[in-house]
């Protein structure tokens, strides 16, 4: 068994793909990619299906080591650059795949314009799927690497020893990191637990994403909302996206990580082709709502797959890293390199 | 009865709510629409989620609509009729005694009942799993008879053991893991509602029907070594009404 080794973990990596959406009848959390978009860019650019799970990591990535023969990987959901330990140290813009081979080892630059990356691997990881899924959810200890977080000196196993050479992909312009404006919502299921000054406060408002942010929800901080019923419902379903008031009336939204159920009225919900933006949004970051109604959510989710789909259809052949000074070491060594051509 | 009305929830997920309080009947037509709703097959719908009042559709707007599903959806409510679902019944043993029951008193107390008289009434009935929620295989039952709507800890604990048996509000829970909670603790089950070592990590589903069955400290364990030993299969039968 051979892949990574784990050298420095960072801040908590996981193992996610698109999650297990059809177990959530027996109480099973989705999980899965905090921004699906990045997960299957990542995954075209190492030629993977889309939903392939990736590490994901949040604000400072892994070190890893290469210990397969060859591995290829890429880069997504920032700009920050992959940095290769080889003969020599150099930097490699993400959003373009890259071949290792033994021995060397990856880690990222700060990511500071994301609050969510993903490094994705050719042909995958070698790990069980837990309801057809290997994202990891580690309070019920199921999916990715035994359940849990990624710590320093795990052995991530992965499917392929080693990687045909080949030439590499990149996407030279990942236009959707760039998406502004406000997070659109769907008012409901329980709108009617809001008074209307207190939604029309809602969209009004710039909220802050709190410190209390993770897999599972963002706090966050900003005019607290009004109850006009109480704020103890019978527990009904909750979806990604789905934005809950507890009694304090600061809203939190809820993630891929979140409870099946739950007993706190939802004023709305962030439509799905705004749930990839948030899920790359962190700590620190403001954001506003604008109101839209379901027909609208659902044709801007497929505008958006469309523009996915564009882009998938825009990689471009990328130029080969090589490790020069490897090879040029190797040619010493093998005495192809005559010394008359370096005077 | 009233009718049931559709409530948004984004563009991924249609909720179609037949009440706000709980109540039995209320949650067995919830099932009932879920499991017509799966036999449909209609397109496009990636989960179906029942609660206590109100069935959550998850769907794939790539797929289908909400104005698609409210279609399907309406069509099935049209020929709803008052008929029993097939159910599964199980036994399940709890110890209702000693370090298993940690809050009883403190409930008989509020009950205005002896111990025994509440352990006997937790058990006398088969409980319907109304909702699954909280964790994976984490199940939600009830309704226990009145004297049980008792509120929540005015201060949740960090820590309940796994399996813990817990009552609130008229309703029951099985603690699947280790996690923190804010019902009370009146028993203990040797046996795993959530296991992901297992063939079927999950025991129970929406609609099936639990028996709890009191045994004594010694029991518990010697059932737990069995549980441990993977030994021991908790016991169900389908019931056609």
């Amino acid at each position: 068994m051979s892949g990574f080794r784990v050298i420095q973990a960072g801040f908590a990596p996981t193992l996610q793909d698109f999650g297990r959406p059809a177990f959530q009848n027996r109480g099973v959390p989705v999980s899965g990619a905090l921004d699906p978009v990045s997960l299957r860019i990542g995954n075209a650019l190492v030629g993977n299906d889309g939903g392939t799970a990736a590490i994901e990591f949040r604000l400072v990535g892994p070190t890893l080591e290469v210990t397969a023969e060859s591995i290829r990987v890429a880069l997504t959901g920032t700009r920050a650059e992959l940095i290769v330990e080889a003969s020599e140290r150099v930097t490699l813009p993400s959003y373009q795949s890259v071949m290792l081979r033994r021995g060397q080892r990856l880690s990222l630059a700060p990511v500071s314009d994301s609050g969510v990356a993903y490094l994705c691997v050719e042909g995958g990881f070698d790990l069980p799927a837990v309801f057809d899924s290997l994202s990891t959810y580690g309070r019920s200890r199921i999916g990715g690497y035994h359940g849990r977080a990624l710590k320093d000196g795990d052995e991530l196993p992965l499917r392929l020893s080693a990687v045909e050479e080949r030439g590499e992909l990149r996407l030279e312009r990942p236009v959707y990191l760039d998406e502004t404006g406000p997070m659109r919502v769907v008012l409901g299921p329980q709108r009617d637990y809001f008074s209307d000054a207190s939604t029309a406060a809602f969209f009004d408002a710039e909220y802050t994403i709190s410190r209390e942010a993770d897999r599972m929800g963002m706090r966050l901080e900003g005019p607290a909302l009004e109850h006009t019923r109480g704020y103890n419902i019978t527990s009904d379903g909750i979806v990604t996206g789905a934005i809950q008031v507890p009694g304090n009336g600061m809203p939190i939204i809820l993630l891929a990580d979140h409870q099946t159920t739950g007993g706190y009225p939802k004023i709305g919900t962030v439509i799905s082709a705004d749930i990839p933006r948030l899920g790359r949004m962190k700590p620190g970051d403001r954001l506003s709502f604008t109101e839209i109604d379901v027909e609208g959510a659902e044709d801007a989710r497929r505008a958006q797959e469309k523009a996915i789909r564009k882009l998938l259809d825009a990689l471009t052949p990328a130029a080969a890293w090589l490790d020069e000074a490897a090879l040029y070491r190797e040619n010493l060594i093998s005495g192809v390199v005559q010394v008359s051509d370096s005077l | 009865m009233s009718e049931p009305v559709f409530l948004p929830a984004g563009d991924t997920a249609l909720v179609v709510q037949f009440g706000e309080a709980v109540d039995a009947a209320v949650n067995r037509r919830v099932r009932h629409l879920a499991a017509k709703l799966r036999e449909s097959g209609a397109k496009g719908i990636v989960d179906i989620v029942p609660t206590i009042r109100s069935l959550m559709v998850h769907y794939d707007p790539l797929e289908t609509s909400a104005g698609a599903l409210r279609g399907a959806i309406s069509d099935l409510l049209h020929h709803e009729h008052g008929e029993e679902d097939a159910y599964r019944l199980w036994s399940i043993p709890v110890c209702y005694e000693g370090d298993c029951a940690p809050d009883l008193e403190n409930v008989a107390r509020e009950m205005k009942l002896d111990t025994g008289e509440v352990v006997r009434r937790h058990a006398a009935e088969p409980l319907e799993v109304f909702m699954m929620g909280f964790l994976p295989g984490f199940p939600y039952l009830g309704l226990l008879p009145e004297e049980f709507d008792i509120p929540r800890l005015f201060e949740p604990r960090v820590k309940v053991p796994a399996r813990s048996i817990s009552v609130a509000v008229r309703q029951t829970t099985v603690y699947t893991v280790e996690c923190p909670g804010g019902w009370h603790l009146i028993g203990q089950t040797p046996v795993e509602f959530f296991d992901p070592e297992r063939a079927e990590p999950i025991l129970v589903a929406a609609g099936d029907r639990i028996r709890f069955e009191p045994v004594s400290v010694g029991e518990y364990e010697r059932i737990r070594k069995a549980v441990e030993a993977d030994d021991y299969k908790p016991v169900s039968e389908e019931i056609v009404p």
